[in-house]
């Protein structure tokens, strides 16, 4: 059946059938009721339909000419090219340090496209000939060992989509005042890929670590030859030395040739341009695990290697800075993660969290990967409040911004986790808020 | 369905963890190399002193170093400027908060390891290991925490008091 032949009783019917079967407060549905009633015809049900009653379809242009020849290296359409890494204007003291964020509010699924993938430089990305890059393994093992890329192209490669979250990720939200902001504006320093590469527990097998070793001190061969600590115990668990990213050899700004992937922890440990790793006794305590990815607690007190990321989720859609066009039903979804283990649960408020509903999401998760949850969403204009909460395997449940802001120093901005609000307005707007 | 033979061998196998099964079909194409042709190339300092170079050096000497090539972008006092972090002063618990090498970082090696690696930030590494540990010297004695001549070298290094070091709680075995 045609939606504009609906006649307006039946749209009435429909709506009030609707919000009798209500999931949570301001407008949330049952999912599994609304694919029972076919999601085409509840689509329509306040709004009407966009395309005119009376107007003909007629045969398009490009359907009448031979489209484009084949191209190399692909890109988007030039419809679509708007979507691109939300980067600052460089920094003029040293161009190549700072950040760009993945815009999280312009894509769907779960995986990020290597040109959107977040970037985090200490100084700039190097330019590294393969043939001439070096791994070295050495310190407390039987024999240190040198690995070209060539080297490591031969070995038994694994793959996993892991996501990939810097330590400073939604960090904006742990300030005073709420800013007006995108989503991706705020927690674009996330990013989910297929990561493949090299276990590091066989290339440290073969080199021998020797009784005693219980850390590993990693260094990147860029400018700032950047420095990270990881408990061996991790080491020889679930790091890769990751050589390809979504099937195409990692990009410059993920560390080619080669990077220390290290699943579910705060990214910066995820050392780029690889270069060394030192198996030792004890941490190296490099810059940027002492003056930096600490978390200073209210009493002057800092946490320090704080590795695994927090619970967390965020509404994608609909989000900052976006304007809903039409009352009627939307789609909420948006993303989950954790560095404990896998997804368990999503639920969703629109009422500022007096109520929660459980979100859509696909059965048995992956662990330290994204993912995505839906939920139907009701809009007839009034104002709303849009909330997600995250609980993973490991019982850990996402806290509200109140209490993680509790737990810290003001000046902390690392592994903020707190619950993410999206105030919409009468008119449709949607701005970030403190909840 | 497990016969206990087979979980036995599933078991030893899980004990000796990923090393065991992955040797088996690792090429093992690693080179050999010695620590000796690491010398200069290993930068890495750590809070026992493991990794300091030769050589030594005072505030009172790293004062020049510090003027001429840290002091545009950190300031005579070390006191910072928009965009680049102040080196000294300051107090984790002030209003507002404000870690700096003097009143934040728990290890006096990391300002020798983080100074050699990558700064300056125009040209990372090209300080001798003797003006690295002038400057050392000369930023620690910006905040009072080592006297002008006191002499900074692999030996001393460690035994410098950093005044916030007791204050970081390690997590790095902590399950979540
Ligand atoms: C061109 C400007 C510039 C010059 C010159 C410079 N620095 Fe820096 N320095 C920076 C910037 C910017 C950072 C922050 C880098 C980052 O966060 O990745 C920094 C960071 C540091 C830090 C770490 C501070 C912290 O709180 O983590 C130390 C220590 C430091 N510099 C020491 C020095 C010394 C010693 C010199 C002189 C040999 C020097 N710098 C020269 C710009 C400069």
């Amino acid at each position: 059946m045609n939606d504009n032949n609906k006649s307006d009783v039946e749209r009435m019917q429909l709506h009030e059938e609707l919000k009798s079967d209500s999931v949570a407060g301001n407008g949330l549905i049952n999912r599994r009721h609304l694919l029972g009633l076919g999601l085409a015809g509840a689509g329509s049900l306040v709004a009407g339909n966009v395309l005119a009653a009376d107007a003909g379809l007629v045969i398009p242009a490009w359907s009448k000419t031979p489209g484009r020849e084949l191209s190399g290296y692909g890109s988007p359409s030039h419809f679509a090219n708007a979507i691109s890494r939300i980067a600052p204007s460089p920094n003029s003291i040293s161009p190549g340090t700072g950040a760009s964020r993945t815009p999280l509010h312009l894509l769907q699924g779960t995986i990020t496209p290597n040109s959107l993938h977040f970037e985090r430089h200490h100084s700039g990305i190097p330019d590294i000939d393969p043939a001439q890059h070096r791994l070295v393994l050495h310190g407390m093992v039987r024999q240190p060992l040198s690995f070209s890329y060539e080297d490591l192209l031969a070995y038994p490669q694994i793959s996993r989509a892991y996501f990939l979250e810097c330590s400073g990720n939604s960090g904006a939200n742990s300030a005073p005042t709420a800013s007006d902001n995108s989503a991706g504006g705020i927690h674009g320093l996330l990013s989910c890929s297929e990561w493949t590469g090299v276990r590091l527990s066989t290339l440290l097998e073969e080199a021998g670590v020797t009784p005693g070793a219980s850390w590993i001190s990693c260094t990147g061969a860029d400018a700032a030859s950047l420095g990270r600590s990881v408990p061996l115990n991790k080491a020889l668990n679930d790091v890769i030395i990751a050589l390809y990213q979504n099937g195409e050899p990692i990009r410059p700004e993920q560390g080619y040739p080669m990077r220390l992937f290290v699943p579910g922890w705060e990214g910066n440990v995820s050392v780029k341009w690889l270069t060394q790793i030192k198996v030792t006794d004890a941490p190296a305590n490099f810059r940027d695990e002492t003056s930096r990815y600490t978390e200073l607690l209210p009493d002057g007190r800092a946490l320090q290697f704080t590795y695994p990321m927090g619970v967390k989720s965020l509404i994608t859609s609909p989000s900052g800075q976006m304007t809903l066009q039409r009352r009627g039903l939307h789609e909420v979804t948006g993303l989950a993660w954790s560095g404990s283990g896998a997804i368990r649960r999503v639920e969703i408020s629109a009422d500022g969290g007096r109520t929660w509903a459980d979100a859509h999401i696909e059965p048995n998760q992956q662990e330290l990967t994204l993912t995505r949850f839906r939920l139907p969403w009701l809009w007839e204009g009034g104002e709303a409040i849009l909330q997600s909460r995250a609980t993973d395997t490991a019982g850990n449940v996402q806290p509200a911004r109140a209490a993680w802001v509790a737990n810290y120093s003001p000046a902390n901005r690392y592994h903020y986790n707190g619950i993410q609000s999206w105030a919409v307005s009468a008119q449709g707007e949607v701005k970030n808020v403190y909840a | 369905m497990f016969t206990p033979k087979r979980t036995t061998a599933i078991f030893l196998s899980l004990l000796l963890g990923a090393c065991a099964n992955a040797a088996e079909d690792s090429p093992r194409l690693g080179t050999p190399i010695s620590e000796a042709q690491l010398q200069g190339w290993d930068l890495i300092v750590a809070p026992d002193g493991s990794g300091l170079p030769a050589g030594s050096g005072t505030a009172a000497q790293g004062q020049l170093v510090y003027e001429q090539k840290c002091a545009s972008c950190h300031g005579m006092q070390g006191e910072g400027m928009p965009g680049v972090p102040a080196l000294a002063g300051g107090s984790p618990i002030g209003t507002p908060p404000l870690m700096t090498v003097g009143s934040y970082w728990p290890h006096a090696s990391t300002l020798f390891d983080y100074v050699r690696r990558a700064m300056p930030p125009l040209a990372p590494k090209s300080l001798t290991d003797t003006e690295v540990y002038q400057v050392t010297a000369y930023v620690l004695h910006l905040h009072n925490i080592v006297e002008r001549d006191f002499v900074l070298d692999r030996n001393s290094l460690p035994t410098v008091q950093m005044p916030n070091g007791g204050n970081f709680i390690d997590r790095s075995q902590v399950q979540r």
